[in-house]
């Protein structure tokens, strides 16, 4: 006990070693001292707290009852249903079934071409080119802008634009109505994310391969490596913790996509596009099944927590082990 | 580094280059047809305008009430951030500076309510904040700003105050100031590099976000530049002449807060993916 003491003193907490030493002195169960240090700490944390508990713990909570319910929103009453919500998820809801389907298929391609592209555009910029601070701005560029809007430039470019290129060049992949047809629609999709999201991938690339020391690369030249050696046994693994990082930070966004999906397509055509987020917000708000609603976001999140501690857990043992 | 500018160096800047201007063309074809009347935008999409007419940005900025919308998006953005900061930074003080078990739970409960997506919770969500009176009120908007941001800000904050030295706290309670004066007064300022990455990230969430507002905010007078933007496109299909020039007045705000603060939007977004 004594020793503990000690080591929160050292450790540093004011409060915590003055409590500690008033209660030498006098033992009452709440001394001034303790009362007005639990008063500090609830004046400190207690305002974002509130908010915390409102905005998000009690909607969490109440929504998991909800999915167990055939609550539509509108009138008072909620039933409780056991897994009606669930059997008719699995089961039934086929719409759901092509939703989840696609956003596994749309995460998958995403992951790949973001991760891709913006590792090569990373080792494009950290070349040694007169224009490298530049282009570092212009690959960035696309990724400020909000889902919302890239979304509606692209369809812009996908209605107009290419159907303006193909007449110019004869090409026959600009000449097809990207949007009007489900196959072309999902691609669209994922050029639109992998144009936002190469950019910021980029980002932290770059900061990874910067850290690669130069001697080692010089050395392994001098060693007579070409390039693609010292990149696949140099440089690949020494960023490794880079790509991990970005790898749940793509499968992450892409899991949730909403913005771009409802500005680009909608969902359409016929609904072929149509992304989880997307299928939970038409369930609850445009169908006011939320009861049904509630039930797929509870799956929602169940994977998605899932995709979460499995990236702790990861870069955890890669901390332990390096 | 040293290397020597070699002509295999130069074909992958040309090919860079390249690549930049792919990157560039979609914001060609938004930025040259907003410009253009509708007829040309048809039959002339590629070219650049014959003429540089500003009539479509006249009509888009009227009919978008853009000053308004935008003071709104302004607003909700900086009152959000304020608060933000303020009751995060506070809050992960006391979290860091008290050695007791309440303080690992709340900051878990942060830290762990931060995997939860959005989805699973606005639906409940609108319900309980129509009861608290939440709803179609930006206060109410900023309140859940904050509660949806303070997982990852106190996050950052938590992890920036571990390491800064509590000697210096010490020594000006011993020379009788308050705890409230010392957060404010000596920990506050030796904040300011986390503070500045925070503000960062989440004005470009708050910005550019779309659903909350969409769902908080039905008053057409409230709506901020998304929600406008997303109205306006759904009222003017087709009508490119005014969407374009409106998506265009959309991105003009994001661009000027990107170009007067690039470094610090790098070194932010660096710094806050690698947690």
């Amino acid at each position: 006990m004594n020793s503990q003491s000690n080591v929160k003193e050292v450790d540093g907490s004011v409060i915590v070693s003055e409590t500690t030493k008033h209660k030498t002195e006098s033992k009452p169960f709440l001394s001034k001292k303790k009362l007005k240090n639990a008063g500090l700490f609830t004046l400190f944390v207690g305002p974002v707290f509130l908010a915390f508990t409102l905005i998000v713990l009690i909607p969490f909570f109440t929504g998991i009852y909800y999915a167990f319910t055939d609550w539509n929103g509108v009138t008072g009453s909620v039933q409780w249903v056991g897994l009606d919500n669930f059997k008719y998820l699995l089961f039934e809801d086929k719409q759901f079934h092509a939703s989840f389907i696609l956003t596994t298929k749309y995460t998958v391609v995403a992951i790949v071409l973001t991760n891709a592209i913006g590792f090569g555009l990373a080792l494009l910029v950290t070349q040694m080119l007169k224009t490298s601070n530049i282009l570092r701005t212009v690959f960035f560029m696309p990724n400020l802008l909000g889902g919302l809007l890239l979304g509606f430039i692209w369809q812009f470019i996908f209605v107009k634009g290419f159907a303006s290129i193909g007449e110019l060049t004869g090409i026959p992949l600009f000449e097809l109505a990207w949007l009007g047809d489900a196959k072309t629609a999902f691609w669209g999709i994922v050029i639109v994310s992998v144009w936002q999201g190469a950019g910021y991938i980029m980002i932290i690339y770059i900061a990874a391969l910067q850290n690669v020391p130069q001697e080692l690369i010089e050395a392994a030249r001098i060693d007579g490596a070409n390039r693609w050696q010292v990149l696949r046994h140099i440089t690949m693994p020494l960023v490794a913790p880079a790509v991990t990082i970005c790898l749940f930070l793509t499968t992450a966004s892409s899991f949730k996509i909403f913005d771009a999906n409802l500005s680009l397509t909608n969902g359409g055509p016929f609904k072929s596009t149509e992304m989880l987020a997307l299928n939970i917000y038409t369930e609850a708000f445009v169908n006011n099944r939320y009861g049904i609603g509630e039930a797929k976001a509870l799956i929602f999140f169940l994977i998605v927590a899932a995709i979460s501690v499995l990236q702790v857990t990861i870069s955890k043992k890669r901390e332990v082990e390096s | 580094m040293g290397h020597k500018y070699t002509g295999r160096t130069f074909i992958v800047e040309i090919l860079a280059i390249a690549l930049g201007l792919v990157f560039l063309v979609p914001f060609y074809y938004v930025v040259s047809n907003s410009l253009k009347p509708f007829a040309e935008i048809l039959t002339n999409t590629s070219a650049l305008p014959k003429v540089f007419q500003f009539e479509n940005y006249v009509q888009a900025f009227e009919k978008l009430d853009y000053l308004n919308v935008f003071t709104n998006s302004l607003i909700i953005t900086v009152s959000s951030n304020i608060v933000l900061v303020i009751f995060c930074s506070m809050a992960a003080y006391m979290l860091v500076r008290t050695k007791k078990k309440i303080s690992n739970v709340i900051f878990m409960s942060f830290v762990a309510a931060m995997i939860i997506p959005f989805q699973s919770i606005m639906i409940p969500l609108i319900k309980t904040a129509g009861n608290f009176g939440l709803l179609n009120s930006m206060w109410g908007l900023v309140i859940m700003y904050l509660g949806f941001g303070s997982g990852m800000t106190i996050f950052l904050y938590h992890g920036f105050i571990k390491g800064i030295p509590v000697e210096l706290e010490e020594a000006a309670i011993i020379d009788g100031c308050s705890r409230f004066g010392v957060f404010w007064r000596i920990v506050f300022p030796l904040l300011k590099p986390i503070t500045v990455t925070i503000v960062i990230l989440n004005s470009l969430w708050i910005w550019n976000d779309f659903l909350l507002p969409s769902l908080v905010l039905q008053d057409p007078e409230l709506r901020t530049i998304p929600l406008a933007t997303f109205f306006f496109f759904g009222q003017y299909t087709k009508q490119w002449d005014l969407a374009l020039a409106a998506l265009v007045l959309g991105i003009i705000p994001l661009l000027i807060f990107f170009f007067s603060m690039q470094k610090h939007i790098i070194k932010g977004i660096t710094s806050g993916s690698i947690k």
